[in-house]
């Protein structure tokens, strides 16, 4: 099946980052396809690489990272929710006027239209959030 | 967002999209963001419904005045969904009830419906976004 992802809460706070991660790991080892996971409202804190948990701890941003990179995923932070928290990848940091970036690899930032575009291409979208 | 509204990606293809706002306008984002979603969706041209319950039928109310939480009153917004043929807006029944109010305290014309009906409806839809 073809699955869609949305992430609408923050890393640590909510455990909806664990849970999207988990159900998309556990989806990818069936055989299922993830075309897209969309990060928004706080979801998009899920994308800054500055993130620096204890080291026991588990480093959600990272194992996004490592996922995307070996399943090839689409992983896209919301632009709009994205500059309210402070979240830009280079192109955003230069055009806003900022002297850094921090968008984690494997991320990208875009527009909603991926969402609902994510709604209109996958059997199933699923939503991780409140 | 014109930049936003090119990235059509639909491919001819109608769904029936939900959008469910249960919060209240100010005190949490997901209302103002949830509204953003919904404009950047008009441009796809899906078959969409918006409901309000719970809380989030205060999104609707009249006479916003956020003066005070230095917030902007984004409840204007909602008015113009007609433009962008957002037309099927929804209130549950029960939720008006609860809170003393009927369809006239609402700044734009809706359709009330009871939690039963409105399950119908939800069943009835392909993507469900709740907010």
């Amino acid at each position: 099946m073809k699955f869609g992802i949305l992430v609408s809460e923050g890393p640590y706070t909510h455990q909806a980052a664990d849970s999207a991660y988990l159900f998309t790991k556990a989806a990818l080892e069936k055989g299922h396809e993830i075309y897209r996971i969309f990060f928004y409202h706080d979801g998009v804190n899920n994308g800054t690489r500055l993130t620096t948990p204890p080291q026991d701890e588990r480093h959600i941003v990272n194992r996004w990272s490592e996922l995307a990179e070996k399943h090839k995923l689409d992983l896209v932070v919301c632009v709009a929710a994205a500059q309210r928290r402070g979240i830009v990848d280079a192109d955003e940091a230069k055009r806003n006027g900022k002297d850094g970036d921090n968008l984690a690899p494997g991320f990208r930032i875009s527009g909603l239209g991926q969402l609902v575009e994510a709604g209109i291409q996958c059997e199933r979208l699923v939503t991780f959030g409140d | 967002m014109s930049e936003e509204m090119m990235e059509e990606g639909g491919g001819g293809v109608i769904k029936k999209f939900c959008y469910i706002n249960r919060k209240a306008p100010y005190g949490t984002i997901y209302a103002l963001e949830s509204l953003e979603v919904v404009l950047i969706g008009a441009a796809f041209e899906q078959d969409v419904s918006v409901v309000f319950a719970d809380d989030g039928i205060y999104q609707l109310t009249k006479g916003q005045d956020t003066a005070g939480i230095e917030m902007k009153n984004f409840s204007p917004t909602y008015r113009a969904l007609e433009m962008y043929d957002v037309e099927k807006l929804y209130v549950e029944k029960e939720s008006l009830e609860e809170r003393g109010m009927t369809a006239d305290d609402l700044i734009v014309p809706v359709e009330v419906l009871s939690s039963a009906q409105l399950q119908d409806l939800m069943e009835d839809q392909d993507v469900v976004l709740s907010f």
